[in-house]
């Protein structure tokens, strides 16, 4: 018990806590139409293409987010616009875009003399070193996503599920499109500290992965993915704490652990009692 | 069930029936008084021509549907049957021509439209059980923020109760047989309460129970007003429980009563090559589980599980 409630004392550790299960759940609750769109390399890419902000943010001497924020929503809404011209298939469009822009980080990077340490911090993350401000702004920030997701979850949902249908009846599909573009933005920049740009695609994948093993309800996907995301990111930064290791990779591998054990227990689900088929027909 | 004799024509004062025999892609415009059939229309296109990209899939298409109407769409692939569904449900837009749904330009009054795709265009394996999928239909009508109420919980139940779908409420859509599936796509567009039903393919690849289901239901909505448009596959289908067709190949070839319209020299020209006529009798050789090519940006799913249909 002792082990568990040592760290607390600390309040870094519990910024650290708050930001962890925050970033956990945004992740989790966008992440679950994201696995369900099957954009899992948008979300890499919208990633990557956040670190020149994040540099100029801080030759600037700005809020990190501030800067990541413009660049990835600005990305995404690039990568969506040009998509939806056409002219280019997604997956190239999003492999021309993220790499330039990361490379556009690095080289401003490399013109700073003697910031090494804190690049190591921007591309893992280090949820523990988050400021008291940082931690003000990134919670204002997931709250506005969730707020948003709250609103317009059964529009998003429908528009997941059946573009057309949905267009058709009304559902204004490619407005909440770019919204779901920025939204997917902005979950990025709430978690670049604590897990860092390479690592946050599984934070934003991996727990809504693990529900859709347990669940075939849409709610309760995203509940679960929230709960998992949030459960496993506390247990990881507990690990990391005792086995003082890299916050970010801890919280992951624990996701991924986790994700293991939902894609054991289907496959055993399965062969305990297999999946009864459809009903005859006809019964009308 | 007996197929039962052709649908009488609509008698209408100013019938706009063009004899089959000089159907022709202008000329039912001279024998229908264009102004009236625009007034009266509940779908309304006006020398319209559709395409992706540089590919032209329709051209120079005007046709008037009345309120009431039981329309099918015939044509072999790639006959521009899906474009001009989309036309009408306002997901595309023309390239010329003009267009009125429902007295409006296409995805004005999109709330009294209920569209289903194909069934290519579905993903099966998404987390969605059949009553959350017929409670979409309710969706447009409730907006952001408002969850489904109770008015919509009796609305998603009475139309799976239509559909004979009831005992299924909980059952994930991709263990469903592609009957089954069908079924619950028209409970969504019912549960919707349209105006106009714009299907795509509702009838291709189901067992003649559903079919025959389907087709009742359809049927029993042009009774009560509502305006249905289906494209299909099934020439027997769109003979036998369609009042009208409109036999398209990329612009119109025929458009009127059924038993006028599905007649061997009209099918010779909408089918071209694909059409064989043996002792009078007419067999179409288009392959019925074919569909038009994807547009751009559509994503077809191909399972290799789940599913008998």
């Amino acid at each position: 018990m002792n082990l568990l409630l040592e760290p607390l004392g600390y309040a870094f550790f519990l910024r650290a806590l708050a930001a962890s299960a925050l970033v956990a759940t945004v992740c989790a609750i966008v992440g679950t139409y994201v696995v369900l769109r099957g954009i899992a390399f948008l979300g890499d890419a919208i990633a990557h293409a956040a670190f020149p902000g994040v540099v100029v943010a801080y030759m600037l001497s700005i809020p990190f987010y501030i800067g990541a924020a413009v660049a990835a929503v600005g990305t995404a809404l690039a990568i969506g616009y040009v998509t939806k011209r056409g002219e280019l298939r997604q997956d190239t469009a999003i492999g021309v875009l993220f790499a330039g822009a990361f490379a556009f980080g690095v080289f401003l990077f490399s013109t700073i003399q003697g910031y090494v340490a804190d690049l190591f911090s921007f591309l893992f993350g280090n949820v523990l070193a988050i400021s008291p401000a940082n931690l003000v702004g990134l919670l204002l920030l997931g709250a506005g996503v969730i707020v948003v997701v709250a609103v317009l979850w059964k529009e998003l949902l429908y528009a997941t599920f059946d573009p057309l249908g949905a267009a058709a009846s009304g559902i204004p599909v490619e407005r909440l499109e770019y919204l779901f573009l920025a939204l997917v933005a902005l979950t990025i920049v709430v978690s670049l500290q604590a897990v860092g740009i390479i690592l946050v695609v599984a934070m934003l994948i991996t727990p809504a992965a693990t529900a859709q093993m347990l669940t075939v309800r849409f709610t309760r996907l995203m509940l679960s993915a929230a709960l998992i995301g949030m459960v496993t990111a506390i247990a990881g930064l507990y690990l990391s704490y005792w086995l003082d290791v890299a916050s970010g990779a801890t919280i992951v591998l624990v996701q991924t652990f986790a994700f293991a054990c939902a894609l054991a227990y289907r496959r055993l689900a399965h062969l305990w009692r297999p999946a009864p088929l459809a009903e005859a027909e006809g019964e009308a | 069930m007996e197929p039962g004799p052709p649908a009488p024509p609509h008698d209408h004062p100013h019938a706009r029936r063009l004899p089959v025999a000089e159907a022709h892609r202008h000329e039912h415009e001279a024998v229908l008084d264009p102004a009236h059939a625009h007034a009266h229309a509940d779908v309304w296109l006006s020398d319209v021509s559709a395409g992706y990209g540089q590919r032209v899939a329709l051209e120079h298409v005007s046709i008037a549907v009345e309120p009431g109407s039981l329309l099918a769409v015939v044509g072999p692939n790639g006959a521009g049957k899906s474009t001009l569904l989309k036309l009408m449900a306002g997901l595309a837009d023309p390239w010329t021509g003009r267009i009125e749904v429902l007295g409006q330009p296409p995805g004005r009054e999109a709330r009294r439209v209920a569209y289903v795709p194909q069934a290519e265009l579905v993903d099966w394996a998404f987390p969605v059980v059949v009553e959350d999928v017929v409670a979409m239909g309710r969706f447009p009508r409730l907006g952001p923020v408002r969850r489904v109420g109770p008015d919509d919980r009796r609305a998603v139940a009475d139309a799976l109760a239509q559909v004979g779908m009831a005992r299924h409420l909980r059952t994930q859509i991709g263990r469903l047989s592609g009957g089954q599936r069908r079924r619950v796509f028209l409970a969504r567009a019912l549960a919707a309460e349209p105006d106009l039903f714009l299907l795509d393919e509702p009838v291709t690849g189901i067992d003649a129970t559903t079919q025959e289901l389907l087709m009742d239901l359809l049927e029993q909505q042009a009774e009560r007003g509502k305006t249905v448009v289906a494209t299909t596959h099934d020439l027997a289908c769109a003979a036998q429980r369609f009042q009208q067709v409109l036999a398209i190949n990329r612009t119109v070839v025929a458009y009127g009563p059924s038993n006028l319209v599905l007649d061997a020299s009209v099918l010779a020209r909408a089918y071209g090559g694909h059409l064989l006529i043996l002792d009078g009798r007419t067999v179409v050789l288009d392959d019925a589980h074919h569909h038009d090519d994807a547009a751009p940006g559509e994503h077809h799913f191909h399972e290799q599980s789940g599913g008998r249909g």
